[in-house]
């Protein structure tokens, strides 16, 4: 990852940032210490968390690149990139389902790769660029992928849609989708309740027949 | 999520100098790690992310093919040199997972990755591998998904992977990293079977890192074949797979390697079928009494008892395939 100076936190040597927080916390008192990390500190209080309660609810700096633009965000290192991306960002256009990895409506691009936003922790991606659904359109012109869902019927309650739209991208730039079996397969990634897997297999097909650059 | 630290250490003898810590785990890919942590089944203080180390490479050595810990499954599963001389290991990888997750999860990740055993993901039941002495739900349990070779009373959960799978066949290597320096085991040797400590999964202790697998040169990428059956066509962890392996020289077997994924606690190797196999015509029939053969000693559990003859239906086609005659 490039931008590494400017990500001091956890790069450290450890422990010589935990002991002088642990004796900082040795110090100070409870209350001081819900002065300083409001919410989460009392809460950690009430339930008499030990001297680890600074450096664990510490929240980190995290810069990452979405659609196209520059975020510069402060991160629980529990914090999933979907979580971010919903709450923190407001980019609700990518969708929990699972939450485990198990049906796609997460998949966001990273880098230009297809992965699960919600098997992904913010701080990870820092120094990345992430793409979404809502990255994907150019002003009020759709994506080719998005034009073609539309064209057939390629979803019906549209739950799953994004993450279909996404990683179908990624399957066309992947050159993974040279026949109908084929993206069968590596659209498998990707559930949908409603089951339009004949409709989505078909706009990808006319995409990929299209030749249009994706 | 409970909370954690997270640390991102530069060099592998930073990782290596946190990673011994109680409650410290290293994060890859995050697909296993992140899971259980959100199901509150692994609960690490401190989380010691080693994507920053120089552990991406495939690179042909003297002897073989070597792997970087930190390849990711999708990267070695379209690498040329792997489709040429290991097609094995890439058709076992291109059957597991999806390719979002492919993309996110690694060499080294995908071996240490824990059994997906319903039971030891649901904290409110008893669980051996996950809070020991707890108990085994699954032996009288629901049990479907278990193994049938090498369980004990304590557990008879399998290990997952079908990336594994494959480079038991192979004879890879596994090679690890430690404070007192580099150490190398068999494939075969690296997971364990559960006995009275199903807790631990494999030989590696605590403090050390895998840095990479290296697999042999051999004479079995004409004739390799992965197959694995599951509930769904994909996405899905395998019911029962195998991985075959011949080196057939004017139609008479050579050499042949064998391991089969879903039916233990670790990749499980078929060492006997393997010998039953060499100097035999490369037949059906051969095939058919050699998958007999590898089934000596399983055992069926109730749920999971289709497994005793799903086995060496698998074997014989996976050895058909391997072989070319399907
Ligand atoms: C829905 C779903 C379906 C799946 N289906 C399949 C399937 O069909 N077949 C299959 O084989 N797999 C399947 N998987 C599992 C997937 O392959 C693993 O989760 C993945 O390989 C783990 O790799 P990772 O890099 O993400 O590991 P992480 O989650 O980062 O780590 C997993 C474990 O490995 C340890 N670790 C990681 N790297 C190292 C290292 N270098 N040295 C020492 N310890 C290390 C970590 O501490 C952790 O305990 C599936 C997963 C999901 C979520
Ligand atoms: S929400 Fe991520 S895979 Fe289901
Ligand atoms: S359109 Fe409803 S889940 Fe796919």
């Amino acid at each position: 990852m490039e931008k590494e100076e400017s990500f001091h936190g956890p790069d450290i040597e450890p422990d010589v940032e935990d002991s002088s927080r642990r004796n900082f916390l040795k110090q100070s008192s409870l209350l001081t210490a819900v002065a300083l990390t409001p919410v989460t500190a009392l809460k950690a209080a009430e339930m008499r968390v030990d001297d680890k309660v600074a450096s664990v609810f510490e929240k980190l700096p995290l810069k990452m690149e979405v659609n196209g633009k520059q975020q510069n965000l402060s991160v629980e290192p529990r914090s999933t990139l979907l979580d971010i991306l919903r709450e923190q960002l407001d980019l609700t256009g990518t969708k929990k389902g699972c939450d485990h990895g198990q049906c796609g409506a997460c998949t966001v691009h990273v880098d230009g790769k297809r992965i699960n936003s919600c098997l992904t922790l913010g701080i990870m991606m820092n120094g990345k660029k992430i793409t979404t659904i809502e990255g994907l359109a150019k002003g009020d012109q759709l994506h080719p992928m998005q034009e073609a869902f539309i064209k057939h019927d390629g979803f019906q309650c549209g739950y799953c849609t994004p993450g279909q739209i996404m990683s179908a991208v990624a399957c066309i730039r992947e050159g993974h989708a040279g026949s109908e079996q084929e993206i069968r397969e590596y659209m498998s990634g990707n559930i949908c309740r409603c089951g339009a897997y004949p409709n989505i297999v078909n706009a990808i097909l006319e995409v990929k027949d299209g030749g249009q650059t994706v | 999520m409970k909370q954690f630290q997270y640390l991102r250490p530069a060099t592998q003898q930073a990782v290596l100098d946190v990673i011994n810590k109680p409650g410290t785990k290293i994060i890859a890919g995050g697909t296993n790690l992140v899971d259980l942590m959100k199901r509150g089944v692994a609960t690490p203080d401190k989380l010691v992310d080693i994507n920053h180390l120089p552990l991406k490479n495939i690179t042909i050595t003297k002897t073989g093919l070597h792997i970087g810990a930190l390849a990711l499954n999708s990267v070695v599963s379209e690498n040329d040199l792997v489709a040429k001389k290991q097609p094995l290991l890439a058709m076992a990888l291109k059957a597991g997972a999806s390719p979002q997750l492919r993309n996110m999860a690694t060499v080294g990740g995908n071996m240490m990755q824990r059994t997906r055993c319903g039971y030891f993901y649901d904290t409110t039941m008893p669980c051996n591998k996950r809070v020991p002495g707890s108990g085994c739900g699954a032996y009288e349990g629901v049990n479907r998904m278990h193994a049938i070779f090498g369980g004990s009373e304590q557990c008879i959960a399998v290990h997952p992977s079908d990336m594994c799978v494959s480079l038991a066949a192979l004879d890879a290597e596994v090679i690890i990293a430690g404070k007192k320096g580099e150490r190398r085991l068999p494939f075969t040797e690296f997971h364990r079977l559960p006995g009275d400590h199903p807790e631990m999964d494999n030989q590696l202790t605590a403090g050390e890192l895998i840095i990479g697998v290296e697999i042999p040169d051999n004479n079995f990428s004409k004739n390799s074949y992965y197959l694995k059956v599951r509930d769904r066509q994909s996405y899905a962890f395998a019911l029962v797979s195998v991985a075959a392996a011949l080196d057939i020289e004017n139609g008479i077997i050579q050499h042949a390697r064998l391991a089969m994924g879903g039916v233990a606690h670790k990749p499980w190797r078929l060492f006997d079928a393997e010998r039953s196999l060499i100097g035999k015509p490369a037949s059906e029939d051969n095939f058919k009494q050699a998958a007999q053969l590898a089934m000596q000693g399983a055992k069926g559990y109730g749920y999971n008892s289709f497994k005793l003859k799903l086995g060496p239906a698998t074997i014989a086609e996976a050895l058909k395939h391997a072989a070319g005659l399907v």
